[in-house]
């Protein structure tokens, strides 16, 4: 299963993985800066009713701008994810749609009627709302956040550890929804994105606020922010890979085939090590390292929590499926699951050390004076985006050649009814139109983030009736 | 006649008719008034106060759709693959209008040039009205019928989707959509524009009323002759002859508005009851017909979503209708040309100018 677009045989197939991985890792670059923000401007917000600082009110709504064009570009990618199932993926939405559908279904009516409309209200509520229920807004809105990362994750957990179902006239039927929605493996996803958008939004608004304070620019207010980011990363950063270990222990008994190609372990061994670096011949599944730096020990200890755990490899899993499911390729494209979890997991190490040392900083009060720490936090605001996006490459490729795992095959998935060209059509047009938007989001982003945050003028302004970031 | 029961499937039928309606009237008018932007819109303020009339409420209506996208994959699976797969095109425009059509709200006031925002008032107004004309298409299609084999699987290609009828169903969606924009927008604004809002209205309204009665009669005796689904939507048709009385003279808009959209909640709600119980008919032949029951889940999905739904419903209608509530006022200019707003773009520009601004404004480090 390799992801080039020829052989022309496949190209339905093709060009719908291209779509859907195209288009979801694009919604997912925004989708855990809005989850993070949400919660750090209502704590921003928290603390300017609760102290009556000016100050955490004029960051509310600094951040507040560059959450709202974040946002917008979340919503609007979401809902091609909602619609794409079935255009491209029918015979998937066939299969699964009496099981999957459901926390979808929810997603709706628990979370996304519930941030879509509060958010309005929070925006342009500024001036009409009394102040304790404008800040509920807010909150309500991360609330809503979490649930439909929660709901969406659950189905997600479902297509890597399928439960709570049986096999009717072919199609998978729910038996139990307390199985699909608290199923380990979807509580272990959400536990972990939740820090991961934590981190990502703390080193957001830490870079925001390097920036301005190595310019010496408004340093009384983004001390503030930069310390709040402080104390956000450095327990979230911990967080993430606490319980990304513990996943990892989860996938060694569910898809052990994922954990196997992330270690390009070929042959199941006792005592494994971690592997640190390896080189193997481009292919998607080369069949061996020719280079492979380890760490002895380290694998067995992690997958099984013992110094002489087995674990098994590609070539013996292989043999199993085979067994199994009958003659077939089960080894996903082992580079990529292989360099997707190293680029999360270093990503992940970096962004700890970077965090600890912005902790320091912040306790030791020097946060607002230290240069080349303040260039080393503007500079790391991408890493956590890269590193979510290997985080996802290597779940859903490591998944491969099952859409479902052990149920249905990605190849199986694909819609039959459509002509190949309008499909193309479709991820042509993908691609112009969210190419073009992120370069105007970005732009936006940047301008928004090196302006200052707006003064807070006197008592007038807070009757004047312009609703604050209004249209 | 039709054979009805109140069983699960009849049930979760029904709740996505509640959500079609919910969508086609919210969004309806959301819709209209994206679409009446460049017309009414006569300079900048203008059309800042117009995007501000639905600016709270937009993105909440948007998500009635969401939901009855997601409800159709929880409830009825097959409808689902079959609907999605055949409207690939429309569908593909319909999404790209709606992303691109989020984006331009949020964007439009970021950037102070004319030509920022001239582009994304025209991307606002083509993809307001991309998705109320093909709705409707979509939707008369189901009734109308396309090419569906013995596996659910649509068998014919684009020029099946655009039929004559499915097109008149198409206009019916952007005619009211429009109407009721245009009534909306005199209900919210103030002096001058509303002016403007009110004669559109009474130049629409007539229109409107002209193709929904086009739509009925075509429906009642060239596509299927039910007698209380034609019933309901002749009240449709009723209530946009009602919505031309009502717009001339001294127009109440409240009420004109309250009748324009229950004219669009009896149109849908016709349309879903003529097509009970099946949800896509098949024009290859009457067997292959996708109904509410060969295409829905099983019972066990449809309690839990049941369940939800009866829970969760009642909340959202209640907090949407709160949204409502707070911004029932009307909009007006002056909001927009205030002291408050001079001094916050005077601000701005100096901003742009100045990337490293005047040192009056550093703050001594704390601590
Ligand atoms: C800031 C982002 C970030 C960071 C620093 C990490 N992760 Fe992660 N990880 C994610 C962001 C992420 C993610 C993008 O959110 C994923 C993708 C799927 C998911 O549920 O979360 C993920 C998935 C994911 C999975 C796969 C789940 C599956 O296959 O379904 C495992 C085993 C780990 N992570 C383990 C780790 C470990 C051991 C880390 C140690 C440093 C780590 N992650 C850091
Ligand atoms: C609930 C959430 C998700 C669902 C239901 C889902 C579903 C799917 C499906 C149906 C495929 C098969 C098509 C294919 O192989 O390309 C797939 C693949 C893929 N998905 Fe996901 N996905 C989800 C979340 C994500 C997220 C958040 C990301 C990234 C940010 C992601 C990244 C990918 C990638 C990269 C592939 C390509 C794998 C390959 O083609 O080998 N997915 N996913
Ligand atoms: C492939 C599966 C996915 C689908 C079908 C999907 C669907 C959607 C939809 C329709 C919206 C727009 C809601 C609105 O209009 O208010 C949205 C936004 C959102 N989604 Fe996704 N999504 C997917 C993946 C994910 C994942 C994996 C997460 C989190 C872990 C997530 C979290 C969110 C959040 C927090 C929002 C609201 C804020 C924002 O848009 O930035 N989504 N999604």
């Amino acid at each position: 299963m390799t992801l080039d677009i020829l052989p022309l045989a496949d190209a339905a197939l093709d060009i719908s993985r291209w779509q859907f991985a195209l288009t979801t890792i694009y919604h997912f670059l925004f989708v855990p800066l809005t989850i993070g923000l949400a919660y750090t401007l209502a704590i921003m917000q928290t603390f300017w009713l609760r102290s009556g600082d000016e100050q955490w009110l004029r960051l509310t709504r600094f951040f507040g701008k560059l959450f709202l064009i974040n946002f917008a570009i979340g919503v609007a990618t979401g809902l091609v994810q909602e619609f794409q199932f079935g255009m491209n993926w029918s015979e998937y939405s066939r299969f699964v749609g009496d099981v999957f559908g459901a926390p979808l279904a929810m997603e709706g009516l628990m979370a996304f009627f519930l941030e879509s409309t509060f958010i309005g209200l929070w925006v342009f509520g500024w001036n009409r709302l009394k102040p304790g229920f404008h800040l509920a807004t807010i909150w309500l809105v991360a609330i809503g956040t979490t649930l439909s990362a929660y709901f969406i994750l659950a189905a997600n957990a479902w297509m890597q550890d399928p439960v709570g179902y049986e096999l009717v006239n072919g199609k998978a039927q729910m038996t139990n929804i307390f199985a699909v929605l608290f199923n380990e493996t979807a509580l272990l996803a959400f536990f972990h994105t939740m820090a991961a958008a934590a981190v990502t939004a703390g080193f957001f608004v830490l870079g925001v606020s390097a920036f301005h304070m190595r310019r010496g620019q408004d340093v009384q207010a983004f001390g503030r922010s930069a310390r709040l980011a402080a104390a956000i990363v450095v327990p979230a950063t911990v967080l993430v890979m606490l319980i990304g270990d513990d996943f990892m222990r989860n996938m060694v008994n569910r898809q052990p085939m994922k954990v196997a190609a992330a270690e390009a372990l070929y042959d199941t061994e006792t005592k494994a090590g971690l592997s640190l670096f390896a080189v193997a011949p481009l292919e998607a599944n080369p069949g061996e390292t020719t280079v492979n730096v380890k760490i002895p020990y380290l694998l067995s200890v992690l997958a099984t929590n013992s110094f002489d755990g087995e674990v098994i490899g590609i070539n013996q899993l292989q043999a199993q499926y085979e067994q199994k499911y009958g003659p077939g390729d089960y080894v996903p494209p082992v580079g990529v699951v292989y360099w997707g979890f190293r680029g999360m997991v270093y990503i992940g190490g970096l962004l700890m050390v970077i965090a600890l040392w912005a902790g320091y900083l912040a306790w030791k009060g020097k946060i607002t004076t230290n240069r080349t720490f303040q260039k080393v936090a503007i500079w790391s605001i991408p890493l956590p985006f890269l590193a979510n996006t290997a985080g996802w490459i290597y779940t859903e490729v490591g998944r491969q050649p099952w859409v479902v795992q052990g149920l249905q095959r990605t190849a199986d998935g694909v819609t039959t009814a459509v002509p190949v060209w309008q499909m193309g059509a479709a991820l042509g047009t993908f691609i112009a139109i969210y190419g073009i938007l992120i370069i105007v989001e970005f732009w936006l982003l940047k301008r928004y983030a090196q302006r200052l945050p707006d003064p807070v003028r006197d008592e007038a302004e807070r009757s004047e009736p312009v609703p604050a970031m209004s249209y | 006649m039709i054979d009805f029961q109140l069983d699960l499937q009849t049930f979760w039928f029904l709740a996505l008719a509640f959500f079609w309606v919910g969508y086609l009237v919210l969004e309806g008018f959301d819709f209209g008034v994206g679409m009446l932007l460049p017309f009414l819109g006569k300079d900048d303020t203008d059309r800042r106060v117009i995007i501000n009339t639905i600016g709270p409420h937009w993105d909440g209506n948007e998500v009635w759709i969401i939901t009855a996208g997601a409800g159709t994959f929880a409830a009825f699976p097959e409808w689902y693959a079959t609907l999605f797969s055949a409207y690939f095109l429309p569908l593909l425009l319909i999404v790209v209008s709606l992303v691109v059509r989020a984006v331009a709200f949020e964007y439009r006031g970021k950037h102070h040039t004319a030509r920022w925002r001239g582009n994304w008032d025209k991307a606002i107004f083509v993809t307001s009205l991309l998705p109320a004309l093909l709705w409707g298409v979509a939707l008369s299609g189901l009734l109308h019928g396309v090419p569906i084999d013995g596996d659910k699987q649509f068998t014919g290609n684009f020029f099946d989707l655009v039929q004559p009828y499915a097109l008149v169903g198409g206009l019916v969606t952007l005619t009211l959509c429009l109407l009721c924009g245009a009534v909306f927008l005199g209900m919210k604004t103030e002096d001058d524009l509303r002016e403007r809002a009110r004669t559109i209205s009474q130049r629409l309204a007539p229109i409107a009323a002209g193709v929904l009665l086009v739509f009925a009669l075509w429906t009642a005796w060239g596509v299927m002759d039910e007698v209380i689904p034609n019933l309901l939507l002749l009240i449709a048709a009723t209530g946009a002859g009602g919505a031309v009385v009502l717009t001339t003279g001294r127009q109440n808009e409240g009420w004109t508005f309250l009748v324009v959209a229950l004219t669009i909640a009896f149109a849908v709600f016709g349309l879903f009851v003529q097509l009970y119980p099946n949800v896509m008919v098949s024009s290859t032949a009457e067997a292959n017909n996708l109904t509410i029951y060969n295409s829905s889940s099983g019972d066990y999905t449809l309690t839990v979503m049941t369940i939800v739904a009866l829970l969760m419903l009642p909340i959202v209608l209640f907090y949407q209708a709160v949204t409502y509530y707070v911004f029932r006022a009307r909009v007006g200019r002056a909001q927009f040309e205030g002291l408050g707003q001079a001094v916050g773009e005077v601000a701005e520009k100096l901003h742009v100018a100045e990337p490293h601004p005047p040192q009056a404004r550093v703050d001594p480090p704390t601590e």
